[in-house]
């Protein structure tokens, strides 16, 4: 019997390696191409706003601090191919009505702070597994349905904090309360743990004539050590699987619901923690519209980071955060300093959250599309 | 003696809603043996193998009869996770990588050895992290095992086909326990040298101890290697061979071999000849997924039935879809001498084409519109028939009461049975439905009728009178009728020539009452033994 021997030399020639480099190329400069262009844009806009550098520095510190954690809290549903989780406003709910419950109780500083995020842990899971019951019976719209979701579970806030509060659940706080007796007033005063955690840790050690929040900063460090320790378990390999190809995690015996639903549940925990440090460094706390625009600005922020629906990283997250948030410093200050109003840049700002969350969203679907295109071809 | 075998099937039946597609099966597999399955599309490979992997979509209908016994004992396989614990490997047609994984990644998948750390003695195993240095280890092992040098490391999404295959038998032979591995058609998407290799990489398994199940329709692949052929023919198992002792004439006869009752066709003034070509295909490409076209040729002669034959996947049913300009097609389409624009339905029916689609409930009808509407729709979107003038220049309406009184006369000419021309065609039988897409096709009063599949689906009664309205279609109004179907017996029934398409082209034309060896050859990509003009 003549057996054919298989050697590399006789298997088709085309090797990895070759066709490597110039994708791995183009690939890099595709996923520079967006972070670039808005590095760009902020440098026009801070020569335009001509800002003392001192001032931004600061205030991009303070910034970083305040958003990081909010925005690596969407990495996880991303890997688990969830795409980007409008779903962490449901997350910021459960953080603020833990912070609703210290300040009630009078617990303050950094023990009232650790309390909140002790108790938003058990309210995130029962919300971020509420939520991941109907993704996952929405699969391939997760996103669309994670943004409606939010409203609603904003309706259910409203009716908990604006109307249960003083008549089923019993509560008499006249400061946080409304006259009537029934209700939370419109804005907390968060004194009680105002820079909490920003103050924690060597509060009096400045880096040069800056003020940096270490314990907030250690924080976010410690949440990119577990991110990216994460994927490297077992469970993270399985939600990396679970990302890639549903049916094939499945067929390999992976209960790829399962996988999704801790996925939202880690996302949701991380979104209830992000909103706490957000506000004690805020001080203050719109009870009924804090949360609202977190979703939308933090998967902005990502997003011009580089990331895509389907790919994430820690990189993405905090240069994100960092282009994102001095743009918003800047806009408003150039649009002030170039036509005297600062609405414009106001606007700029807006259309350019929206906007980039649209074009995006656009190039993804182009993408996969083409993508399937020449695979079908192949 | 089932003491002997690995796997051993007793006398296997399972139906599909009442639809009996496997029939007492028995089969055995000893240690190191190659044990080929073939049979045609239909068969019953497919549903055999779902049932031994214990894939949910048999026992989501109903589960099956008959044992399955491992090693001389009765086992039970509910579901896949169970197959692979019995230590029952499969690997799939369609490739069940993930791309953005490395070769290691996939061939460890949801199996990746883990070491402890802090975090998981408190949280659970589930955070260990991974071994990536056994996990590397291990999978060049399994690689060498196949005789294959790949970098383990080496992402999938950029490995040529040809190494994909590889990757994913490496993955159940890392499978510490693996006994049988099931193969599904591997060769379908490899190219021929590619295909050595796995066969020679399925014979040193086989020398290993492991058993192998191997699906598939290419003859000589199944006299290359196995050692044993088990042919399937309509859920039966038609006899099982030693193959030094038959050879693929045998096994293709047995594959096709049933009676064809060709009914007396009755004849016309002028058979059609190669004289008076009424269609040519030259090069032509069809991007369908699953059914591609890659430069067929093909001509039809004025007034003949052509039969178009092939395997699931060769890319038969392109040919229809790509001509009508429903799927992107490039290369020529002469029709009576002229160009055909391609990619525009619109064009493809004023050429006086007509086609009735192989999905007869998705493309074919609008399922809760009546039976008249759906019989005129096409006439009055691409031939402005049915239709009366309004006050208004420019607007037009549909004229319903032509529209019922030629509903009417069709119905009663192709005996389609309904309460009437308003009932939704939801409620029609399958051969009525069929009947109704036909009836829309002549309406356009086609010179060349395109057809596919317009059997599938519909009882037996029901498909006689189908092709019995194709034969009336043909000898009392001469269309020309392009007709694609799965089923050879029916091609070979009224056709007056059969195209059997191979991986997109066409790999010959036989006459229908050609020998059953030839046809099997033919569709299973063999040198056909002899062509007919």
């Amino acid at each position: 019997m003549n057996e054919p021997k298989i050697t590399p030399q006789t298997l088709p020639e085309k090797t990895a390696g070759q066709v490597k480099t110039g994708k791995k190329f183009e690939g890099i400069m595709g996923e520079l191409y967006v972070p670039l262009f808005f590095a760009v844009l902020c440098l026009l806009g801070i020569v335009a706003a001509g800002l003392n550098p001192r001032f931004l520095l600061n205030e991009i510190i303070i910034r970083l601090a305040r958003n990081s954690f909010l925005v690596l809290s969407l990495i996880i549903p991303v890997i688990a191919g969830l795409g980007l989780n409008f779903g962490i406003v449901i997350g910021a709910m459960s953080g603020q009505a833990a912070l609703i419950i210290i300040t009630h109780l009078e617990i303050g500083g950094l023990p009232g702070f650790l309390l909140a995020a002790l108790i938003s842990v058990p309210f995130a899971l029962i919300t971020g597994y509420l939520t991941g019951l109907v993704l996952n019976r929405a699969k391939g719209r997760e996103m669309v349905t994670g943004y409606i979701l939010g409203f609603f579970a904003n309706g259910v806030y409203q009716l908990i904090f604006l109307v249960l509060v003083g008549t089923l659940i019993p509560m008499s706080n006249p400061k946080m309360m409304l006259s009537s007796g029934i209700g939370l007033r419109n804005t907390i005063d968060l004194i009680a743990i105002n820079k909490a955690l920003d103050n924690a840790l060597l509060s009096s050690v400045r880096l040069g004539a800056f003020k940096i929040p270490w314990a907030t900063f250690l924080a976010i460090g410690l949440l990119c050590l577990f991110t990216s320790y994460f994927t490297k378990t077992k469970l993270g390999q399985q939600m990396r699987a679970v990302g890639q190809d549903r049916h094939i995690a499945a067929v390999s015996g992976i209960n790829v619901d399962r996988i999704r639903l801790i996925a939202i549940m880690i996302s949701t925990v991380l979104g209830a923690w992000g909103q706490l440090i957000y506000l004690q460094n805020i001080g203050t706390f719109n009870t009924y519209n804090s949360h609202e625009q977190v979703g939308m600005f933090s998967i902005a922020a990502i997003l011009i980071g580089g990331a895509s629906i389907s790919k994430a990283t820690i990189w993405n997250a905090l240069v994100g955060v960092l282009l994102f948030h001095t743009l918003f410093v800047v806009s408003p200050l150039a649009g002030q300093r170039i036509l005297g109003i600062p609405q414009v840049g106001e606007y700029f700002r807006s259309f350019l959250a929206y906007g980039i969350i649209a074009v995006a969203l656009a190039l993804h679907a182009w993408q996969t599309k083409k993508k399937a295109a020449s695979r079908e071809k192949e | 003696m089932p003491g002997n075998s690995v796997l051993e099937l007793k006398n296997i039946t399972k139906s599909y809603f009442g639809n009996t597609v496997l029939k007492g099966i028995n089969l055995s597999v000893k240690p190191g043996e190659i044990h080929a399955v073939v049979g045609e599309n239909g068969a019953g490979k497919s549903t055999l193998m779902n049932l031994i992997f214990g894939m949910p979509v048999i026992h989501e209908t109903g589960g099956f009869e008959g044992e399955i016994f491992m090693d001389g004992q009765a086992v039970k396989i509910d579901s896949p996770r169970q197959a692979m614990e019995l230590g029952i490997g499969m690997v799939h047609q369609e490739f069940m990588l993930i791309p953005g994984f490395t070769v290691m990644e996939n061939i460890k998948l949801n199996r990746e050895p883990t070491k402890p750390n802090p975090v998981s003695k408190i949280l659970g195993p589930s955070m260990e992290t991974l071994d990536y240095q056994a996990m590397s280890h291990d999978s060049k092992t399994a690689l060498e095992k196949l005789g294959l040098e790949i970098d383990e490391s080496a992402y999938v999404s950029r490995l040529p086909v040809g190494y994909m295959q590889f990757v994913e038998i490496a993955r159940e032979i890392d499978k510490k326990n693996a006994r049988l591995i099931v193969f599904d058609e591997p060769t379908a998407v490899l190219a021929e040298s590619e295909a050595e290799h796995l066969i020679a990489a399925m014979k040193r398994l086989a020398e290993q101890g492991i058993a192998i199940l191997f699906i598939t329709h290419r003859l000589d692949e199944v006299m290359a290697c196995s050692d044993t052929i088990t042919i399937l023919r309509d859920g039966e198992l038609v006899k099982t061979l030693v193959r030094k002792e038959t050879s693929v004439e045998q096994i293709a006869e047995l594959m096709v071999g049933r009676k064809v009752e060709r009914g007396h066709l009755p004849p016309r003034s002028v058979e059609p000849s190669d004289d008076d070509i009424i269609l040519e295909l030259k090069d032509l490409t069809v991007e369908m997924p699953g059914e591609r076209v890659r430069g067929l040729d093909l001509k039809v002669r004025r007034g003949e039935i052509l039969g178009i034959g092939g395997l699931a996947g060769q890319g038969k049913v392109g040919i229809a879809n790509g001509v009508m300009g429903l799927y992107p097609a490039t290369g020529e389409v002469i029709i009576d001498g002229k160009a055909l624009k391609l990619n525009d339905p619109k064009a493809a029916l004023d050429a006086r084409m007509a086609f009735v689609s192989e999905d007869r409930r998705g493309v074919g009808l609008l399922l809760d519109e009546s039976v008249a509407v759906n019989i005129v729709l096409s006439s009055v979107e691409a031939q402005n028939k049915f239709l009366r003038r309004t006050i208004i220049p420019g607007v037009r309406l549909l004229d319903q009461k032509a529209v019922r009184e030629y509903a009417m006369k069709i119905i009663k000419d192709l005996d389609i049975r309904c309460t009437g021309p308003n009932q939704p065609v939801r409620r029609l039988s399958g051969g009525n439905q069929q009947k109704v897409c036909l009836a829309r096709a002549f309406s356009l009063q086609p010179e060349i009728l395109w057809v596919s599949e317009p059997t599938r689906g519909i009882d037996i009664g029901a498909k006689q009178l189908v092709l019995d309205l194709l034969v009336q279609f043909n000898r009392e109004y001469g269309m020309t009728i392009i007709m694609t179907s799965s089923e050879l017996n029916e091609l070979r029934r009224i056709c007056d020539r059969i195209a059997l398409v191979y991986r997109g082209k066409v790999a010959g034309i036989l006459k229908p009452d050609a020998s059953d060896v030839d046809f099997g050859l033919m569709i299973s990509g063999k040198q056909p033994v002899k062509e007919v003009g």
